[in-house]
């Protein structure tokens, strides 16, 4: 019996000692009617050599791609200690700190954490995880709008990922908050003060959110969008990436105040890909608005014998003591994700992580340039770009994509479905892990596929 | 020492971060950082020795024994986390196209049958991150539903007095209004409390089966009955699936809705808080309204469904397709238990609920509803400890570190005073269930022979009972430079 | 600690005083803060809002719990007690003396339906768990 150590002679002492004759006894208080009869055995059990067989020939069957994708989940290096001691049994396995003496190791790791995420976002305090970035950006708008008060309209740019603005509709829909969303210039693909007004319509916001990068990959004035929406009374929530902050000016030193809340994914500090998840949001705050932060929050204080320790701090503002009136209702985040974060951090430090993301950059530079190199490839927005750009094609970037990942090769984002206004668009990314045998293959690539007219496909196979 | 402490500046790892780029910047001057972050300067051995020594810190299922009420914490199986972290699982992207991830998606698809099959739901969706996050999708789906039949009126939410706090937060979360209903003295909903509260206005019940309090809701039919002939609808948390897996099912029990905690049932790790998952189950009215994406199959392909194929879909809960690497490795565990593996489980948690709720009530502990069979977990109550001895539960929690275990739930249920929520898990043996009663049994005689032991327990961790006051009212959240 | 007999109550455990300016000041009683434990933070209400009887007007927070204070009677908060906000932990130390807010009454007829000492006491009782 996998992971049941009885055996039948425990079964029966156990048994004796409740005065039962049968474990199935035990289920009498269930209504007959209820008791549900054997499953089927459709999917049958598999002993731990009979399923790492069956995983190993699916993995390979996905084989391996050299992929340009971006669009919110980044391919980073993640040195090997990562997850050799996050996997340790005594974090895997551990649980929420609700007893802090016995979980001063996942404390102190929190608390760490949160210093490296205050600092990188250049705001006063931080949470220890939201679940990934786009519901972040939901609780971040949540909170807005309970600092706020009056307004519950919210203004966000269309250059904002297409997903977490749908992500951030179905979590706020229910509570009667208004979504407005601000237009992108077409030439530089930035974001502008006049666009947001124009969303805002003249009215009361609670909130504008501005990104760095977009989803496009470009830079936006930060400053000039912050200093807009603080004049107009509103909150601003910044949505960064984290490896960029690391180079570019934190939301903290935005504008003249710095943001107000600064949320994002923090895949891209220690979260293999993975198909998705987990990945974990982060979420910081000026000092003032900390009692409104949703998720847990690690605070420093001391034993009866003035030892320093750490705990769980302000949690009255949580679903398991404040109820229905509670922040969020969040209560299982992302621990072992913020901890591989932590130790990532922790390993690269300041200097790694801003090469990092030059060379993502610098990469991004160079990639762009080889492909714009080809007859009809364009980029779509002059602006300044951080390791992801828009570029246009001749032609469908579906057929195009198919052929390059015939090859071998996963092109990029295409556009059409979310932006068909930019026309045959594909946003391709480079992080730090190409070299330039992998650029110039994609180039090469790309050439001979564009150079050879559209392949007609029978299959309608998605991509998406 | 905190890993700021060790730092040094200058010191790096040198293998771990690129050459430092030879191209060209684009990025004018303004849009950068004029300081460097915070981060730790070490050395790779710096880091490896501080978060090693501080896992040390910790207890764990690895290390020791867990009974956490409502957290189910078995053990974490090192296959599950081995298989999900198979290089090409790892290193697929999110927005590959579906015909690139075969392999994946059908691990996911099986796990969204099994998921079906154990919950006779109709359909499952695998979306939500966590268990909170499937709550907030349960009540979302049933307003969406009330609202598609123009049904405006229902404002309100029950759950029961003894609900976990996520069930209100979720409900207020979806704009309505939360009513509670009284727990009767056999730890069941009040069913003249609840037949009172039903009405036009109400939008549905959301309930845990078994309750919060340990015990299955043995009118659990009527219930189903009082709720729907008002015209609500039925929520299931399943925090406590674990009791039922495979012998009883939420569908059965004529739930419209219901969540799944893999992190609890089907033994993804806890990690330190999480990460969780948070499937959800429907029946046939439900179906329309369920979370983006969910995984189809048609003659052995899968692909992921979009709000193309599901246009009344409450939307989507996160930006990619779930906690996906908690989902494999729920699958693997899924495939190791198989059908009657499923069906153990219920059997053996409540095997040994049974027998260490029998075990401490023979050494003397009060048992909360000693007329009622222990699901997977039953509630011991201190008050009359307390009463006699000033010894409160939370003692009692702190001197259980002191003899090697993790406290069990203190203070949940709210309704119940004093009390400890205890639940074993399947996978414990019975030694260690007769070495934490035995453990409990001294702590008693402790608490009316040396109370101070206990109130000033415990000895022998790295740190002594926190000041948590301190805690909130000086907020030192983050470590400076500055600081002493 | 007895219950001062010239102060009035409500039922949910704040404690209402008669200033000679006509103000009322606002605090909690004893037994809210034994229940709460040691109080960590206070919300007060802003200064000029004007609350109905029974408006939902501070939140006060202990480690364990956060409680709502409700608007005693209808009036406009006039003043905040700024000492007790920065040490939250004078009302354990002196419930009666640490007020938190003060009101003018704009319905002082509403003063009558408060509960006296005695009639908090019974409340109190029932409260215990």
């Amino acid at each position: 019996m996998p992971f049941i150590p009885h055996t039948d002679n425990d079964v029966r002492e156990m048994l004796a000692a409740i005065g039962a004759r049968s474990i199935d006894e035990l289920f009498d208080e269930i209504p007959p009617e209820l008791r549900a009869p054997p499953l089927a055995d459709t999917l049958p059990a598999l002993n731990e050599m009979e399923i790492a067989r069956l995983m190993r020939d699916r993995a390979g069957r996905d084989g391996s791609w050299l992929s340009f994708l971006g669009a919110g989940a980044y391919e980073h290096h993640i040195p090997a200690a990562v997850w050799q001691i996050v996997t340790r049994g005594e974090f895997y396995s551990a649980y929420t700190p609700y007893q802090p003496e016995a979980s001063q190791g996942t404390l102190q790791l929190l608390y760490e954490y949160q210093t490296m995420m205050t600092s990188l976002t250049g705001l006063a305090v931080t949470n220890a995880s939201l679940y990934e970035g786009a519901s972040a950006l939901a609780e971040a708008m949540l909170m807005a709008v309970r600092a706020h008060k009056s307004a519950r309209r919210i203004v966000v740019p269309r250059a904002v990922h297409p997903m977490w603005r749908r992500v951030a509709r179905t979590i706020v829909r229910n509570q009667g908050i208004e979504l407005l969303e601000a237009a992108y210039d077409k030439e530089t693909g930035q974001t502008t003060p006049a666009a947001l007004e124009a969303a805002a319509r003249g009215g009361d916001i609670a909130a504008a959110v501005v990104p760095q990068a977009n989803f496009f990959g470009v830079l936006e004035p930060v400053d000039e969008l912050t200093d807009w929406a603080q004049a107009r009374g509103a909150h601003v929530i910044a949505l960064a990436n984290p490896v960029a902050m690391a180079l570019l000016k934190p939301p903290g030193e935005w504008g003249s105040k710095g943001a107000d809340i600064a949320v994002g994914d923090g895949q891209p500090l220690g979260a293999p890909l993975a198909g998705g998840g987990p990945y974990f949001g982060f979420m910081a705050c000026r000092k003032d608005l900390v009692r409104q932060m949703p998720g847990r929050i690690v605070g420093a204080t001391t034993d009866g014998d003035g030892r320093p320790g750490f705990v769980l701090t302000l949690q009255a503002r949580e679903q398991h003591i404040r109820r229905s009136k509670a922040t969020s209702n969040i209560c299982t985040n992302q621990g072992l994700l913020v901890a591989a974060a932590t130790v990532h951090m922790a390993l690269l430090g300041p200097e790694g992580l801003a090469r990092v993301a030059r060379a993502c950059h610098a990469n991004s530079l160079d990639l762009v340039s080889r492909l714009t190199a080809l007859a009809g490839v364009r980029r779509a927005f002059s602006g300044t770009f951080f390791h992801e750009a828009v570029l246009r094609l001749p032609r469908p970037a579906a057929p195009v994509l198919r052929a390059l990942k015939a090859q071998g090769i996963l092109g990029g984002l295409d556009l059409a479905g979310d932006y068909p206004e930019l026309g045959h668009a594909l946003l391709v990314c480079t992080t730090e892990t190409k070299d330039a045998s992998d650029l110039a293959r994609y180039a090469e690539q790309l050439a001979r596929i564009l150079s050879k007219g559209t392949r007609r496909s029978t299959r309608a196979s998605r991509s998406r | 020492m905190l890993i700021f402490e060790r730092s040094r500046a200058g010191r790096r790892c040198g293998a771990q971060s690129p050459a430092p780029a030879e191209g060209r910047s684009e990025i004018p001057a303004r849009y950068l950082r004029a300081k460097p972050p915070l981060l730790p300067e070490c050395s790779e051995l710096d880091v490896v020795r501080h978060y090693t020594g501080l896992s040390q810190k910790n207890f764990s299922i690895d290390t020791h024994f867990y009974p956490l009420g409502s957290c189910t914490m078995k053990y974490n199986p090192r296959a599950c986390n081995a298989l999900a972290m198979l290089a090409p699982f790892l290193a697929r992207h999110p927005a590959a196209p579906d015909d690139t991830g075969q392999g994946f998606l059908a691990c996911l698809y099986e796990l969204q049958e099994i998921l079906k099959q154990v919950t006779g739901m109709a359909e499952v969706s695998l979306a939500p991150l966590a268990g909170a996050q499937g709550e907030f999708t349960g009540v979302a789906m049933i307003r969406a539903y009330h609202d598609a039949r123009g049904d405006s009126a229902r404002r309100e939410i029950l759950v029961p007095d003894a609900a976990h706090g996520t069930n209100p937060a979720s409900a207020v979360m979806c704009g309505y209004a939360v009513r509670e209903i009284a727990t009767d003295a056999e730890g069941n909903v009040d069913l003249a409390a609840l037949k009172a509260a039903v009405g036009p206005h109400t939008a549905g019940l959301m309930l845990t089966n078994p309750s919060t309090l340990g015990v299955f809701e043995r009118h659990i039919l009527e219930m189903e009955h009082i709720v729907h002939e008002a015209g609500g609808l039925l929520y299931y948390d399943g925090a406590n699936l674990n009791a039922i897996l495979g012998k009883a099912k939420p569908g059965d029990m004529g739930f419209d809705a219901i969540h799944i905690n893999l992190h609890k049932t089907f033994s993804t790790p806890h990690g330190g808080g999480g990460p969780g998952a948070g499937p959800v189950g429907v029946n046939a009215r439900l179906v329309p309204f369920l979370p983006l994406p969910l995984l189809a199959e048609r003659k052995g392909e899968y692909r992921l469904l979009d709000e193309a194929d599901r246009p009344q879909s409450i939307g989507r809960l996160g930006a990619q397709l779930g906690n996906a690497g908690v989902l494999l490795r729920a699958y693997v565990y899924a495939r190791l238990l198989g059908p009657q593996g499923m069906r153990r489980v219920a059997e053996f948690s409540t095997l040994n609920a049974n027998y260490l709720m029998a075990q401490l009530r023979k050494a003397g502990f009060e048992i909360a509803f000693p007329r009622r069979r222990a699901s997977h977990e039953f509630i011991v109550t201190l008050r009359r400890l307390k009463e006699e001895t000033g010894v409160t539960a939370l003692d009692v929690a702190k001197r259980l570190l002191d003899k090697g275990f993790h406290a069990p739930t203190i203070y949940f249920p709210l309704l119940v005073p004093e009390c400890l929520l205890i639940e074993p898990t399947e996978t414990e043996s019975k030694e260690t269930l007769d070495a934490f009663a035995a453990a409990m049994t001294e702590i008693l005689a402790e608490a009316r022979s040396d109370p101070q032991r206990l109130k000033t327990a415990p000895h022998t961790t790295p740190v002594h009972r926190l000041d948590d006051v301190k805690a909130a009212r000086i907020l030192d959240l983050s470590w400076s430079p500055g600081a002493a | 600690m007895t219950t001062p007999r010239e102060l009035k109550y409500t039922k949910s455990h704040e404690w209402v005083k008669a200033e000679p300016d006509g103000t009322v000041t606002v605090g909690i009683t004893f037994h809210a803060q034994e229940q709460l434990g040691d109080v960590v933070f206070i919300q007060p209400p802003e200064v000029g809002r004007r609350l109905k009887q029974g408006d939902e007007c501070a939140v006060i927070e202990s480690v364990k719990a956060a409680a709502d204070l409700y608007a005693p009677v209808s009036g406009e908060v006039v003043a905040v007690n700024q000492e007790v906000s920065d040490k939250p932990e004078r009302v354990n130390q002196d419930p009666y003396a640490a007020w938190m807010f003060r009101l003018k009454p704009s319905a002082p007829a509403e003063l009558e339906t408060l509960l006296d000492a005695a009639g908090y006491e019974k409340v109190a009782a029932e409260d215990k768990h």
